[in-house]
């Protein structure tokens, strides 16, 4: 699904990229700015990572928590127990969640679940993970993960400073864009889109269809777990209802559809329009009364959905191009 | 492990219970799945808004919960039309994770309405009644708990004749069944979407206030008995109402006898609804009782 902004844009987004790099380094940002930058980017990445399976092949997860947390706990966990390097631990989360997802997805497809059943089966699965790990206590139990303190640097991904993060979220969100990209323009990407407009028929021409849904849900539970990780050594700490919860499930699957489901950029750009409009519905409403912002959030999601079906991508495509605002 | 019979009857007692306001909670749930496909996943905060009103009723007004159901009850139906009208009608068509993400959307604004309007205390209302128990065989049964399990039962039964034996009973399981074959036999679709909307409202109008007698309200009180009811829904295979009724009664009783089972201090024991949920969804997606969809 090529939206009218992709189509027209691709030197326009590596103008973006290539000025969101520069920016720490043209204005001195306060720690808040850059610490909202760094959310944005960090859930964009996870966005982009359930677009692959949940938007290009049309298999929606609402269990997306567990591969975060599965990588966040694990290299928590051995950073904690035996001083495992975070970046050799973030690749074995990546390999924890990837089999989590293998499993799952060799359940779910091999028994032919799609659609609703689909995004239950992954909400049990998320939750049994969000209760267990509540309860085993040397994970910490319901209270959570510290992440120790190291020296400051790349090799043991600690820093005093936000910028570090910044780069490196930037990278990885960077990463799975052009990832997208990529699997959208090749092969994978059509068999994907196949699957999705219609199993039947891409399993009729040829499409081993369970294989390929497969092959989704681990690529994206694999690049989900570094999420994970990376989010354990920004914050030095998880617990399991922010890392795990269905809460995280479902902020990661707001921003792609807000943004525009199946798009390379819909995931980067719901989450650049919704993550700072609740931020600053958050400064003008939270001080004064709890539960205000959110009710705003709530209420901007529902006429997200109501007059923009397809997306804040979609919207711009029905304004240029004066089309009828189906979804396709 | 201390385990007697004594102990076993009490977990099945309290399971039938519970299991009986789940089945009323799932009820209303299964009739908007099966009659309009929509997946309301509002309906937990729609439970809580029931319960909130029983408890504003009851300390504002002095009226008993068991009454405040009368009241409640229509202004829930309403409620549901009213969000029908505004919010659902206009997306019946659009894709389902849209319609997932409007719900959401619907579920967040009323949470945090309820937040803002009566703050995150715990509340529990304090009947005349609320410690009393009768007493069956040598076990104990408190009176709220008794009454609720009575009420929800033969409301949940009733619902069941309503659909069996009345001619708008008929419309709405034709309307569930087959949509363009009701209208070619003259149903105004429409007009049976609405009342299902706002009938499964409805039952949480019934289901709140017997819950406000034994249950303690907060904003987010929905969220756990949301996830239950959609265990139940499916185990009793979507749109099935008989299904619902045996589905909550069964989720009620696996997961008070559970915690018997499950040592620790009882945070585990959700554990095991999501298994059922699992292993269901796997071997049996369409529920227990229900005929293969696919």
């Amino acid at each position: 699904m090529r939206t009218w902004i992709e189509s027209k844009a691709s030197l326009f987004v590596l103008g973006i990229f290539a000025f969101l790099f520069l920016i720490p380094h043209m204005f001195t940002l306060s720690s808040y700015i850059l610490h909202i930058l760094i959310m944005i980017f960090y859930f964009s990445y996870l966005s982009s990572c359930w677009n692959l399976l949940g938007g290009i092949a049309g298999q929606h997860s609402m269990g997306h928590s567990a591969f975060v947390g599965l990588g966040a706990y694990t290299s928590t966990f051995l950073l904690l127990k035996v001083g495992l390097n975070p970046w050799i631990g973030m690749l074995l989360g990546g390999v924890v969640a990837a089999l989590a997802g293998l499993f799952i997805g060799y359940l779910s497809f091999n028994y032919r679940l799609r659609g609703l059943y689909f995004l239950l089966i992954t909400i049990a699965f998320a939750e049994i993970l969000h209760i267990l790990f509540s309860n085993i206590r040397s994970l910490g139990g319901a209270s959570g993960l510290v992440v120790p303190l190291k020296e400051e640097g790349l090799i043991n991904f600690q820093f005093s400073s936000k910028v570090p993060y910044y780069y490196i979220i930037l990278a990885m969100l960077s990463f799975i864009i052009l990832f997208s990209y990529l699997i959208s323009r090749r092969r994978l990407g059509y068999y994907l889109v196949a699957i999705r407009e219609n199993e039947e028929a891409a399993r009729a021409v040829g499409i081993w269809v369970i294989n390929y849904k497969l092959l989704a849900t681990t690529i994206s539970a694999f690049l989900s777990a570094f999420g994970g990780t990376f989010y354990a050594q920004y914050t030095y700490f998880i617990d399991p209802s922010t890392a795990l919860g269905i809460g995280l499930s479902v902020e990661i699957l707001i921003y792609p559809i807000v943004g525009g489901v199946g798009t390379v950029l819909g995931p980067f750009i719901g989450a650049s329009v919704l993550y700072p409009l609740a931020e600053l519905s958050r400064i003008i409403l939270g001080a004064k009364t709890t539960g205000a912002h959110l009710m705003v959030y709530g209420a901007i999601l529902i006429v997200i959905m109501m007059f923009a079906p397809r997306g804040v991508l979609g919207l711009f495509d029905d304004i240029f191009l004066m089309r009828g605002g189906r979804y396709r | 492990m201390i385990f007697s019979f004594d102990l076993l009857f009490q977990a099945i007692i309290y399971g039938l219970i519970v299991g009986s306001i789940y089945a009323l909670i799932s009820s209303g749930l299964t009739f908007i799945l099966g009659v309009l496909k929509i997946i309301n996943l509002a309906h937990g905060e729609f439970l809580m808004l029931a319960m909130y009103f029983a408890y504003y009723l009851f300390t504002g007004f002095k009226l008993d919960p068991f009454l405040s159901i009368f009241l409640v009850t229509p202004l829930l139906f309403f409620f549901g039309a009213f969000i029908f009208y505004l919010f659902i009608k206009p997306i019946l068509k659009s894709p389902v994770i849209n319609q997932v993400l409007l719900t959401i959307g619907i579920s967040i604004f009323l949470q945090n309405l309820a937040l803002y309007l009566f703050t995150p205390d715990f509340r529990t209302l304090d009947l005349s009644y609320s410690q009393k128990t009768i007493s069956m065989g040598k076990l104990p049964i408190g009176v709220p708990q008794f009454i609720a399990f009575i009420v929800s039962i033969s409301i949940t039964l009733s619902f069941y004749w309503f659909l069996k034996s009345t001619d708008l009973g008929r419309s709405i399981r034709a309307a569930a069944q087959n949509r363009e074959a009701a209208i070619l036999f003259g149903i105004n679709v429409d007009r049976i979407y609405l009342i299902s909307f706002s009938i499964g409202a409805a039952c949480l109008g019934v289901a709140g206030p017997l819950l406000a007698t034994f249950h303690y309200v907060t904003p987010t009180v929905g969220l756990n008995f949301l996830m239950t009811a959609f265990v139940v829904v499916i185990l009793g295979g979507m749109g099935n109402f008989l299904g619902a009724f045996f589905g909550g009664l069964i989720i009620g009783l696996t997961e008070s006898i559970g915690a018997i089972f499950i040592p620790g201090p009882g945070s585990l024991s959700p554990i095991v609804t999501f298994i059922f949920l699992i292993v269901i969804l796997l071997y049996k997606p369409e529920g227990l009782f229900g005929r293969r969809l696919r």
